[in-house]
């Protein structure tokens, strides 16, 4: 197991490359000079002359491409186009709340999505059963700004239960959380709802059953593990949705975090800023593809150690 | 029979599908049989006679919209009928084991065969973690797995087909159970692996003192392994005497039409006569005696009224208007008749 993932993290390697090549060619591919729009579109060509070589624009590619991975594994993204504070500095708070954000919503959608699946399979074709399933769909046909906005509406303007912006205190991470992990807890709810009922029908669920397992220990132990494989690729593959999805949601909840910072380094341009943010969310959405993996690999013995 | 004593005994079981439209499925319709204590019993019958529900039956595994409608289970003079969930799982895999058809599907891809076998001592035993994984080792080397120290931490995809069913075997025994029900045990294994399989139980059973019913459609089987056999016919029993007498001297027409489809060596056979028609399905069942339609001997009678199960000589049974005083067809195919 400790070799299987050492293994992984190695293969990581060269996404990780991918991504940086990308997101520097990201910066020469798109039309306009950022040497011209660091100093302005009225600057006199020798302002610009200068920065172009304080950034390194006059060398060879493959020689700006090693100065700017240099400097990304020190974590240095340089400065921001909009302040000239270093973006690091700016990104590392944006990120722990996004961090955050993911993490609870992630959290929510696995518990809720689990149970409600769970007792949707078990009680199949019941009033339970039916309203469960009626409530993911809706959760899953719901944009989630709109479902931000009248959470918003119902809980911090009319009821006043909660505040309706921001985030740090517990009451303002309810809404955000559950307006981000909602789509999420629908779609795992209808995978582990379908997984469960076909692992049910299986020859070793009898078999436990013959055994003499109570029905309790046959659904979380014996069918759980199994139906949960399919469910892990989905509850990873939604990991990519939440990431976007936290842009929305920031942006409803005035959220400090890093969605909100891409949009806004993007529309002013902000190229380092851009590069920063994109490859932070990279790492990140590879990590936990990592972590779908190890899980899968704990879930399901016939994946190969060495795969 | 009568001197023997019974371990178990089925009377008039009687278990149904309930479908949706409202129609009702007779899968097993009144069957009656009694296991001796330490015999095999056979239960015979092509797809679909509900042998294998009959054996579901017994552990009350039935799932919706599968219900048991009537009839007795008595074992040990208990009705487990009348048994409620709690008292039924301490009968399944402590009192009475199942094995079953598929080797393959039939253990838990996701834990190990140590950890699937230890968890008969854990629920019925109680024991720890030590204390099972030495009686794990125990059974693995009783049912034949080589080197059982390192099998136990393997997962059953990385075992044989045959391996397997060992297992199966090892986890149905692991509580030393007074019974065994065997569903098909061989049918998806190899010819070879089956005589082994068949040879195991056989041993086993000796040295556990178990009694065995042996579930199949293979009568080769129930000629190796069985003390008595119970032919089934469409949810009923047909036929019940001891094996012997089964294949020396059948009765049923159905009972001699599936011995003269199978090849055999112990008499003379000219060719194989398979037996005409198939099994009627569930909602064209006919109103008299099931096999009529496909009887070479039915009377008029045969296609209304349906026979009995009678006594017949020494602990025989038969359900054929044949062997009854009331049989108005061809005196000349009581010929069996001692």
């Amino acid at each position: 197991m400790i070799t299987y993932i050492i293994r992984r993290i190695f293969q990581l390697i060269p996404v990780l490359f991918g991504v940086t090549i990308l997101v520097f060619l990201m910066m020469h591919l798109t039309p306009g000079n950022p040497a011209q729009l660091m100093a302005g579109e009225t600057a006199p060509p020798e302002v610009v002359e200068r920065i172009e070589k304080r950034l390194g624009l006059h060398d060879p590619l493959p020689v700006q491409y090693v100065n700017f991975l240099k400097k990304v594994v020190t974590l240095d993204f340089g400065v921001s186009m909009r302040n000239s504070l270093p973006i690091i500095d700016e990104l590392r708070p944006k990120f722990w709340v996004t961090i955050e954000l993911a993490i609870y919503s992630t959290l929510l959608s696995i518990f809720m999505g689990i149970i409600a699946g769970i007792v949707s399979a078990v009680r199949k074709y019941s009033f339970a059963d039916v309203a469960i399933m009626l409530v993911a769909l809706f959760g899953l046909s719901m944009p989630n700004f709109w479902l931000g906005l009248m959470l918003m509406q119902w809980f911090s303007i009319n009821l006043g239960w909660f505040p309706p912006t921001g985030w740090g205190s517990p009451g303002q991470v309810v809404l955000p959380v559950i307006t981000l992990g909602t789509a999420g807890a629908a779609v795992i709810a209808r995978m582990t709802r379908s997984s469960m009922l076909e692992v049910i029908s299986q020859d070793y669920i009898r078999t436990a059953r013959a055994k003499g397992v109570r029905e309790r220990v046959i659904i979380y132990r014996h069918a759980l593990k199994n139906a949960l494989i399919p469910v892990v690729t989905v509850t990873g593959l939604q990991f990519g949705t939440l990431l976007s999805g936290t842009v929305l949601t920031e942006t409803v909840f005035a959220i400090n975090g890093m969605g909100r910072y891409v949009i806004d380094s993007i529309m002013a341009r902000d190229f380092p800023a851009v590069q920063a943010s994109i490859i932070v969310i990279s790492i990140m959405f590879v990590l936990v593809n990592l972590i779908v993996d190890i899980s899968y690999r704990y879930l399901n013995k016939r994946i190969d150690l060495n795969g | 029979m009568g001197k023997e004593e019974n371990i178990l005994s089925v009377k008039d079981l009687q278990t149904s599908f309930f479908i949706d439209d409202g129609s009702e499925v007779k899968a097993v319709d009144g069957v009656t049989f009694d296991v001796p204590k330490g015999k095999t019993i056979g239960i015979v019958g092509e797809s679909g006679s509900g042998k294998s529900i009959t054996a579901l039956s017994i552990l009350k595994l039935i799932d919706n919209p599968g219900k048991i409608k009537g009839g007795q289970i008595l074992y040990k003079g208990d009705n487990l009928v009348d048994y409620n969930e709690r008292k039924m799982r301490k009968i399944r895999g402590n009192q009475i084991s199942m094995i079953f058809q598929e080797p393959m599907t039939s253990l838990n891809p996701t834990y190990t065969v140590g950890e699937q076998i230890s968890e008969s001592y854990k629920i019925h035993q109680g024991l720890g973690k030590k204390e099972s994984k030495r009686k794990v080792i125990e059974m693995l080397k009783l049912v034949g797995i080589p080197s059982p120290e390192k099998r136990i931490d393997q997962y059953p995809f990385e075992l044989s087909g045959g391996m397997r069913q060992r297992v199966m075997i090892a986890m149905a025994l692991a509580c030393r159970p007074e019974m065994l029900i065997a569903d098909e045990p061989t049918t998806a294994l190899d010819v070879t692996i089956q005589a082994q399989i068949l040879e195991l139980i056989k041993e086993l059973q000796d040295e556990l003192g178990m009694s065995v019913i042996m579930i199949t459609h293979d009568l080769g089987v129930v000629a190796e392994t069985c003390d008595y056999v119970a032919v089934m016919y469409c949810g009923k029993v047909v036929e019940y005497a001891d094996v012997r007498t089964l294949f020396k001297n059948p009765r049923h027409p159905y009972t001699v039409g599936l011995l003269n489809s199978l090849p055999r060596s112990d008499v003379d056979q000219e060719e194989l006569i398979p037996i005409k028609g198939t099994v009627p399905s569930p909602d064209e069942m006919p109103t008299g005696c099931r096999f009529a339609p496909r009887c070479p001997f039915a009377t008029e009678k045969c296609h209304n009224e349906l026979p009995e199960l009678e006594q017949i000589g020494l602990g025989e049974q038969i359900r054929c208007w044949i062997y009854t005083d009331e049989w108005t067809g061809d005196p000349e195919v009581k010929v069996y008749e001692p």
